[in-house]
């Protein structure tokens, strides 16, 4: 059973308005246990909206989507999902802890092992020492982390993750997309990671999903071959920038079409 | 100098200019018999002992006795002040959980908003002079004490700002913020105390103060049907009918009125300093009101 599988999924907003916008259409995919994918395409070709379609953020107009072998909205009730969007959305009243045991305390986990876990998590994105801070005394970068440590803190099977790093600086960047590496190879959880950057999605990914615009569709999928486990010298790798221009050229085609 | 020394400053330094504004009008109306100066044109508000009594005739009223041989008029006006205070007290309170409660309400089902909206905003045009007399006579024959009554037509002034600074600051976290409770599988009310309220509470505490200053007006107002001998409305409306004869009077009871009000206020700015970190405090009172218009404008428009 795949972690996770689309078949004809379509999304329209607004059906029947001269709003109407064909956001996604027919795309099938299907993802193994522990994979990375990345969905890389132009503004507007309907990434978000089909990260938020396999969420249950939003019902697809069309096709099928399967989660674990089940229906996106049980897979949600069973908390299958962690979630990550660009900005962190860490809530300002709470303390750095106390946000990442948020999901914790809805889910009803008592106090002691809540704080237990939260330390833990904390730990993974190197952040044990800030456990007392307010959101605002973080960086954007760490308040990133933190978001990260909340969503894995249930230890859902699937990430799906919106442009976590758009707004983060190049050299920040570069670290956390080591860090979540590290991660998911402590974690096993399966990602699905939405981006603009080519190079970020080649370093990270098993598999880069190319999409192009009118309508939201899979134009292209390219296998990611390179060596585990990947480290800063992976992005000097000859492989790494054969894997580029690939990515590259896929995204031309759609651009010029 | 520490902000509050500042403040205290700021404020002293205000009410010296206001004073001085005061008195120098009087001492230019009394110089130029009562015309601008140069000018034939008459001053708008006349400047003798009768409109205008000096400032320190004011507080020289007040330490001196209301009637010959009676109480000190500062006294009698305190403890009217007080009494009225407990009716606006209960006012507040009672204002402030129906407002919590509709704003509440409100942001659960935008049918009871839709529907109940205009009615709320129409309550508040309603001249709370009509309102009062009302409840007084429907209590009256329920035989509730009378003081209860005059906490009712004060709710029904304070609760207005809260319910519609309560809805605002329910509704305002991010879609983001929401679509993570809804990743979470979030029940409603666990979205309401974890996410809404603590989000609201800011936009709550500039409520609570205007919803203070209202329950204090809508108390006065209200003793004054239920012909409550006293509190504060009586006092005034005595001081009223006897303005001409001894103006410093009304304006005593003006300045004790208003001292309940910035105390009342002072105590839920205390309370907002406690549970706010200065970080998210929305600060000022004029930001408050400023909130509650644009948002009136809004409800109307
Ligand atoms: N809630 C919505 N209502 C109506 N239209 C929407 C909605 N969400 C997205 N769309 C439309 O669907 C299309 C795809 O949007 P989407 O946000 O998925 O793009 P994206 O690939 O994530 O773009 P970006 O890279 O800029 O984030 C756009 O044309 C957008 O206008
Ligand atoms: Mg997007």
């Amino acid at each position: 059973m795949s972690a996770l599988s689309l078949r004809g999924v379509g999304k329209v907003f607004n059906p029947g308005s001269d709003q109407e916008v064909q956001a996604v259409h027919g795309v099938d995919l299907s993802v193994e246990r522990g994979e990375f994918i990345s969905v890389i395409g132009p503004s507007g070709c309907g990434k978000s909206t089909l990260l938020r379609l396999i969420g249950d953020l939003t019902p697809p107009s069309s096709g099928t989507v399967s989660v674990n072998g089940k229906t996106p909205a049980r897979a949600r009730l069973d908390r299958d999902y962690g979630m990550v969007f660009q900005s962190a959305t860490l809530l300002e009243w709470r303390r750095v802890a106390a946000n990442v045991e948020l999901p914790l305390e809805i889910m009803g986990m008592d106090a002691a092992e809540r704080s237990r876990q939260a330390a833990a998590m904390l730990g993974l994105v190197q952040l044990d020492r800030f456990a007392n801070h307010y959101p605002w005394q973080l960086s954007g970068g760490m308040q990133q982390r933190v978001a990260i440590a909340r969503a894995l803190a249930f230890k859902p099977s699937i990430l799906l993750m919106d442009e976590p790093f758009g707004a983060l600086d190049e050299m920040t960047r570069e670290r956390m997309q080591s860090e979540l590496l590290r991660i998911r190879a402590e974690t096993g959880t399966t990602v699905v990671f939405v981006t603009h950057s080519i190079p970020e999605a080649v370093f990270l990914s098993t598999r880069v999903v190319i999409m192009s615009p009118r309508p939201g569709t899979i134009t292209e999928v390219v296998d990611i071959d390179l060596p585990e486990p990947r480290s800063d010298d992976t992005r000097e790798d000859q492989r790494f920038f054969e894997l580029l221009t690939d990515v590259r050229e896929g995204l031309r085609a759609v651009e010029d079409s | 100098m520490s902000p509050n020394a500042r403040r205290l400053l700021s404020f002293l330094g205000i009410l010296a200019v206001l004073i001085a504004m005061w008195e120098g009008y009087k001492w230019m109306g009394t110089a130029t018999g009562g015309v601008w100066p140069g000018t034939g044109i008459g001053l708008p508000v006349r400047t003798n002992e009768r409109s205008m009594p000096h400032t320190w005739d004011v507080v020289i009223a007040l330490l001196r006795p209301a009637r010959r041989g009676g109480e000190m008029l500062l006294l009698v006006l305190v403890r009217a002040a007080l009494f009225t205070w407990r009716s606006a007290l209960l006012g507040f309170v009672l204002g402030s959980a129906v407002g919590f409660g509709l704003g509440v309400l409100f942001v659960r089902s935008a049918l009871a908003e839709r529907g109940l909206m205009p009615h709320v905003v129409a309550s508040q045009t309603v001249p709370i002079l009509a309102i009062a007399p009302i409840l007084v006579v429907w209590a009256g024959r329920l035989n509730v004490t009378r003081w209860l009554v005059v906490a009712v037509v004060s709710a029904y002034l304070a609760f207005f700002p809260v319910a519609i600074n309560t809805l605002r600051g329910l509704r305002s976290p991010d879609a983001t913020a929401s679509e993570l409770m809804r990743s979470y599988a979030a029940t409603p009310n666990q979205v309401l105390w974890k996410l809404q309220v603590p989000a609201a509470l800011p936009y709550l505490f500039p409520a609570l103060k205007i919803a203070a200053t209202a329950s204090i007006i809508g108390a006065i107002v209200g003793e004054l049907p239920a012909s409550m001998p006293d509190g504060l409305g009586r006092a005034i409306l005595n001081f009223a009918a006897a303005f001409s004869a001894a103006p410093e009077k009304l304006f005593a009871s003006i300045l004790v009125a208003s001292m309940v009000g910035i105390g009342f206020v002072g105590v839920v700015v205390l309370a907002e300093r406690i549970l706010i970190p200065p970080s998210r405090r929305l600060e000022d009172l004029g930001e408050a009101a400023g909130q509650r218009g644009g948002r009136l404008k809004e409800v109307v428009a």
